[in-house]
C-alpha cells in the first residue's frame, strides 16, 4: 500500500488515536471485571441494579446518592466509578490527537485548520468541563 | 472439472452455513426481545447479572450483522435496547454513544493510514456536527423518555425508508469544487485495491453539507445513536466524495461527535457501567466476527434482515413512546 499521499498530520493523528482507544478499551475492560467479580466494592450494591436502572437518570442519582459532573472521579476506589475513568479515557483520547496535528498545521502556516482544530479542542473541552447543565425530568 | 464442482459444493455449503446462521441469528433477536418483553416487570426474579449477560449477547449478534449491513451498532441499539429491555432510555442512550464511539474509534486509525478517512474533509463537517450533537444531548436529557421514544420511533422508520430506498454512487461526478472545499483543500487521493489504482476525489456543495452535518449531529446526541446512516448519503450523494471515502469518514466524525455528546451523558450520570460495558464489548466482538464473515455473508440478505430489525425496533419504539405497546 503506497501511503504516500496520506498527510504526516493525518499520520500522526492515526498514531495517535489507534494508542488512545486501544488503551481505554484495556482500561474499561479491566476496570469493569474488577466491579463485577467483586475486587471492587460497588457504590451502588449489584443486586440492588435491577430495581434502579429502569428508573429516569435524575430518580436514579437521588435514590443512589450518586454525583454528577466530575464528582466521580474522587469515587473511583468503588467499581462503578473505577469503570467510567476508561469510558472518560475513551471519549477524551482524540483531545490528544488535536492537539498534536495544531503545530503541523501551524507550520505550514495553514491558518484556517490550525483555528478549526481550536474550536473542536474547545468545543470538546466545553462537553467534558460539566459546565453545561441540563434540566432533569 | 472434479475439483471445480467439489469446490462449488463447499463454496455452496459456506453459504447455506452462513445464511443459515443470519436466520438463526434473527430468530434469537426475535426471540430474546420477545421474551425481554415478557419478563420485564419480573425484573427481581433474575440475577442481577441476567440482563447484562443478555445485553451482550444480543450486542454480539447486532455486531455481527453491522458490519455487513454498512449501519453502525448504535443506530441498531438504541431502538433495539431501548424497546426491548428494562433498561430506561436515558442510560440506553448513554450506552449507545459509547457503543458507537467505539466502534468508530476501533476502525479510525486504519481508515485514516490508508486514505479512507480524510482529516481535511472530516474537520470542518465534525466540528460543527460535535456542536449541535452537546445541544441534542441537552435537549434530550431534559424531555420526557415517552417524547423521545416517539421521535426515536418515527427516526428509526425514517432510516428504513432511507435504507430501502437510497441510492450509492461509487465515484461520483464532482465537475467542479464549489469555492469553500476548495479554500478548505477538502480534495484528496485514496488507493482503490479493488481496481488496483489510485483515485483522486473532490467535493462540492460544501455549505449545504455543513447545514446538514448539523442536523446529524442533533440527532446523534438527541438518541445517541450514531449517525453513519445519515453521514454517508451526505457525503457521498450530496457532496460528491467516493463512496469508500464517504463511509470511512463518517466512521472519523463519529470519534468527534459521539465523544462531545458521550461528555454530556457522563456529566449528567446517564453513563451506568453495567449498561455500557456489556453492550460495547459485545458489540466490538460482534464486529470482529462480522468483518471476518464478511466475504461469506449475503451483504443483500444482511442488508434486508437489518432492515426488517430496525422495522420492527422502530414500530416498536413509536407504540410505547405513545403508550400503546408497553
Amino acid at each position: 500500500m503506497n501511503d504516500s499521499h496520506i498527510s504526516i498530520e493525518q499520520q500522526r493523528y492515526a498514531t495517535l488515536l489507534s494508542w488512545g482507544s486501544r488503551s481505554g478499551l484495556a482500561l474499561l475492560i479491566a476496570s469493569f471485571l474488577a466491579y463485577v467479580l467483586g475486587w471492587m466494592p460497588a457504590h451502588v450494591p449489584l443486586e440492588q441494579l435491577p430495581n434502579l436502572w429502569n428508573l429516569p437518570v435524575g430518580e436514579y442519582l437521588e435514590q443512589t446518592n450518586t454525583p454528577t459532573g466530575w464528582a466521580w472521579l474522587t469515587m473511583t476506589d468503588r467499581g462503578d466509578f473505577a469503570s467510567l475513568v476508561g469510558i472518560a479515557w475513551l471519549s477524551g483520547c482524540s483531545l490528544v490527537c488535536l492537539l498534536a496535528v495544531i503545530p503541523i498545521y501551524a507550520r505550514r502556516k495553514d491558518r484556517i485548520f490550525v483555528m478549526l482544530c481550536m474550536l473542536a479542542l474547545a468545543v470538546q473541552l466545553l462537553a467534558a468541563s460539566g459546565m453545561l447543565r441540563t434540566g432533569g425530568h | 472439472m472434479f475439483g471445480g464442482a467439489i469446490s462449488a459444493i463447499r463454496e455452496t455449503g459456506s453459504l447455506v452455513r452462513a445464511n443459515s446462521l443470519l436466520v438463526l441469528l434473527a430468530m434469537t433477536i426475535f426471540a430474546g426481545t420477545a421474551y425481554a418483553v415478557e419478563a420485564a416487570p419480573a425484573t427481581s426474579a433474575m440475577p442481577w447479572w441476567g440482563w447484562p449477560l443478555a445485553l451482550f449477547i444480543t450486542c454480539f449478534f447486532l455486531g455481527i450483522v453491522a458490519v455487513p449491513s454498512g449501519v453502525g451498532g448504535g443506530v441498531l441499539f438504541v431502538p433495539i435496547v431501548g424497546g426491548f429491555f428494562p433498561f430506561h432510555l436515558d442510560f440506553v442512550r448513554g450506552a449507545g454513544l459509547l457503543v458507537a464511539l467505539a466502534s468508530a474509534l476501533a476502525a479510525g486509525p486504519s481508515l485514516l493510514r490508508v486514505g479512507l478517512a480524510d482529516l481535511r474533509l472530516a474537520l470542518p463537517l465534525a466540528l460543527l456536527a460535535s456542536a449541535s450533537s452537546i445541544a441534542g444531548a441537552m435537549i434530550g436529557l431534559a424531555l420526557p423518555a415517552s417524547l423521545v421514544q416517539v421521535a426515536l420511533g418515527i427516526t428509526i422508520l425514517g432510516i428504513v425508508v432511507l435504507m430501502a430506498t437510497a441510492k450509492k454512487s461509487e465515484f461520483p461526478d464532482v465537475a467542479k469544487p464549489d469555492k469553500l472545499s476548495a479554500a478548505l483543500s477538502m480534495h484528496g487521493i485514496f488507493h482503490d485495491a479493488s481496481q488496483g489504482k489510485e483515485i483522486s476525489w473532490r467535493v462540492h456543495r460544501t455549505p449545504l453539507g455543513l447545514l446538514l452535518f448539523v442536523g446529524i449531529g442533533f440527532l446523534a446526541g438527541l438518541f445517541g445513536m450514531g449517525a453513519g446512516w445519515a453521514n454517508v448519503p451526505v457525503l457521498n450523494l450530496l457532496m460528491g466524495a467516493p463512496l469508500k471515502v464517504s463511509a470511512g469518514t463518517s466512521s472519523f466524525i463519529l470519534t468527534l461527535v459521539d465523544s462531545s455528546a458521550a461528555w454530556i451523558y457522563l456529566n449528567k450520570g446517564a453513563v451506568l457501567a453495567m449498561i455500557a460495558v456489556p453492550s460495547v464489548i459485545g458489540m466490538m466482538l460482534g464486529a470482529f466476527i462480522g468483518a471476518r464473515l464478511l466475504h461469506i455473508l449475503r451483504a443483500s440478505v444482511v442488508r434486508k434482515l437489518v432492515i426488517s430489525l430496525l422495522l420492527f425496533a422502530g414500530l416498536r419504539a413509536l407504540l410505547k413512546g405513545l403508550g400503546i405497546w408497553m
